[in-house]
């Protein structure tokens, strides 16, 4: 019962936030100024990541075949599938998740305890709206643009291990990394993205725009909002696969 | 005019509010008071919307606003102002924008209309060379008068006041509830505050009700109240010992 008490409640919620915003131009300055602090200002954390994840993905990778059958451009291949499919567009999101996650959830709660989600309704603005679809606008156009670059990343991350670590030379990994070349998979990641960015801020808003309470209840939902986004990305990531990808 | 007519409101089983009956005139400041945890801030987001009553009705200059739809509704809400306990102010929003937001956001001026329509409400309020401060940069004092400032910036019909002068030097509380009565008088709003300041009662207090453990105990005028021989309004309105070395 619980279950579908905060699933109708959600979905009431975006009701109220998928409507025409106030002010297109107010809405417009608003999605900027969340591009720059949700996404943009986690640049460095993703590039880091996508670094580190594409070198350790290749060493791995080296480490287990050592059959001469299998050809060494296998290692660059296997690098790029693994990122493109699954490590770039899954593992960045629940690190958005949590980042991102908590931030929104935290900013709302403590409009909503300090009573200025109020004000808002008061002047007569839709709160939910105004607070909410910016944010979910900023991430589901951006975040796509930063798993891509998380993917570049990581290839380069990849190169860099295989060159330094001599596990095989450049030519070989370039070579891997550009064969059996399927676009559509790179389309399948970018949307999983765009759902997962959609996942994020939607249901990080949900449990800030709900807190009740003072401080200990908007740290609280801002923990909540990472755990269920982080289940639902998982869950969603399943379904998606299965929709996209199974033949 | 503001009117309630038989509201009930009540949290699970704890009734707060009951029965209440009253009216509040325009152009002139309408005083809540009552002892803390009375039910004045739950009376107040009832008469505004933020807490559906469960029982009863909430009149706008006769427009019944507990059942209209929600679009009717923010019309109301454009004509109303409101200052909440503790300011409100929208933190990511230095003053200017906190002032400026509803004219940004239900307007057509021009910047510059915009501009100095919120140099004329901070003006109002004295605060000035203060237009780029952040609310967390502001006194207490300022935060309230910054909000005032927002809570008037549209013009508004109806201006709700929540403690405005809690937490106040007794100066500041006196400047402000004379900035509220004066601002009230001068564009004819239906103003509501909120006190337990015996201060603001005697100096601003045109008609006033007192809530009694979620009931409307009695009405009056700032003159009356002060010979009323009701038990409750004496134990609240000379509960201090000037207040009653000052009656003697
Ligand atoms: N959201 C809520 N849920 C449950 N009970 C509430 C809620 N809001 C208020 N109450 C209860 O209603 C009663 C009246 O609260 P209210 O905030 O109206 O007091 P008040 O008269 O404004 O007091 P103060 O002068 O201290 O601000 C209190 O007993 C409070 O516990
Ligand atoms: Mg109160």
């Amino acid at each position: 019962m619980h279950v579908f008490y905060h699933i109708g409640k959600y979905g009431l919620l975006m009701v109220r936030t998928f409507a025409r915003p106030q002010k297109w131009n107010a809405f417009r300055k608003q999605v900027f100024i969340e591009m720059d602090a949700l996404c943009l200002g986690s640049l460095g954390i993703i590039a880091i990541i996508s670094v580190f994840m594409g070198a350790v993905l290749v060493i791995q990778t080296a480490y287990n075949i050592d059959s001469p059958w299998i050809p060494l451009y296998t290692i660059g291949f296997t690098a790029r599938q693994s990122l493109v499919l699954e490590f770039c567009p899954t593992m960045i999101s629940l690190i958005l998740a949590g980042k991102v996650g908590s931030r929104i959830s935290s900013e709302i709660g403590t409009m909503r305890v300090t009573e200025q989600i109020d004000a808002l309704e008061i002047m007569g603005v839709n709160s939910a709206n105004y607070l909410i679809l910016p944010k979910v606008t900023a991430c589901v156009l951006i975040n796509p643009f930063l798993i891509a670059l998380s993917m570049f990343l990581g290839l380069i991350g990849g190169w860099l291990a295989a060159v330094v670590g001599h596990v095989t030379t450049s030519h070989i990994y370039i070579l891997g990394i550009q064969s059996f070349f399927v676009p559509y998979e790179i389309f399948y990641a970018l949307i999983k993205t765009a759902f997962f960015a959609f996942i994020i801020t939607s249901v990080s808003g949900y449990h800030g725009y709900f807190t009740h309470g003072g401080a200990l209840e908007v740290g609280r939902s801002s923990t909540l909002a990472v755990v269920y986004s982080s289940i639902l990305i998982i869950l969603a990531n399943l379904v998606l696969t299965q929709l996209l990808l199974a033949a | 005019m503001i009117e309630a007519v038989n509201l009930y409101k009540s949290f699970g089983d704890r009734e707060v509010l009951k029965n209440i009956n009253v009216q509040f005139e325009k152009g002139k400041t309408n005083l809540i008071i009552g002892e803390s945890g009375s039910g004045k801030t739950v009376l107040m987001k009832c008469l505004v919307g933020l807490l559906e009553v469960d029982k009863g009705k909430v009149l706008y200059d006769n427009r019944n606003f507990s059942e209209m739809a929600l679009r009717a509704r923010k019309a109301i809400r454009q004509e109303i102002g409101m200052l909440f306990q503790g300011g409100a102010l929208f933190d990511s929003l230095n003053v200017e924008e906190n002032v400026m937001f509803a004219l940004n956001m239900f307007t057509n001026m021009t910047p510059e209309e915009k501009l100095e329509r919120v140099n004329f409400c901070l003006c109002r309020v004295n605060i000035v060379n203060s237009n780029k401060l952040y609310p967390s940069e502001l006194s207490g004092g300022m935060k309230k008068r910054v909000a005032i400032a927002r809570a008037i910036s549209m013009n508004p019909k109806y201006l709700f006041c929540d403690e405005p002068n809690s937490g106040l030097d007794p100066k500041t509380s006196i400047l402000i509830d004379n900035l509220i009565s004066e601002i009230t008088r001068e564009y004819e709003i239906t103003t509501v505050i909120n006190t337990h300041d015996m201060n603001s009662v005697i100096e601003i207090g045109d008609k006033i009700a007192f809530i009694y453990k979620g009931e409307l105990w009695w009405e009056g005028t700032n003159e009356e109240i002060l010979v009323s021989d009701n038990k409750e309004i004496n134990d609240f309105v000379y509960a201090t010992e000037l207040l009653r070395k000052l009656k003697k």
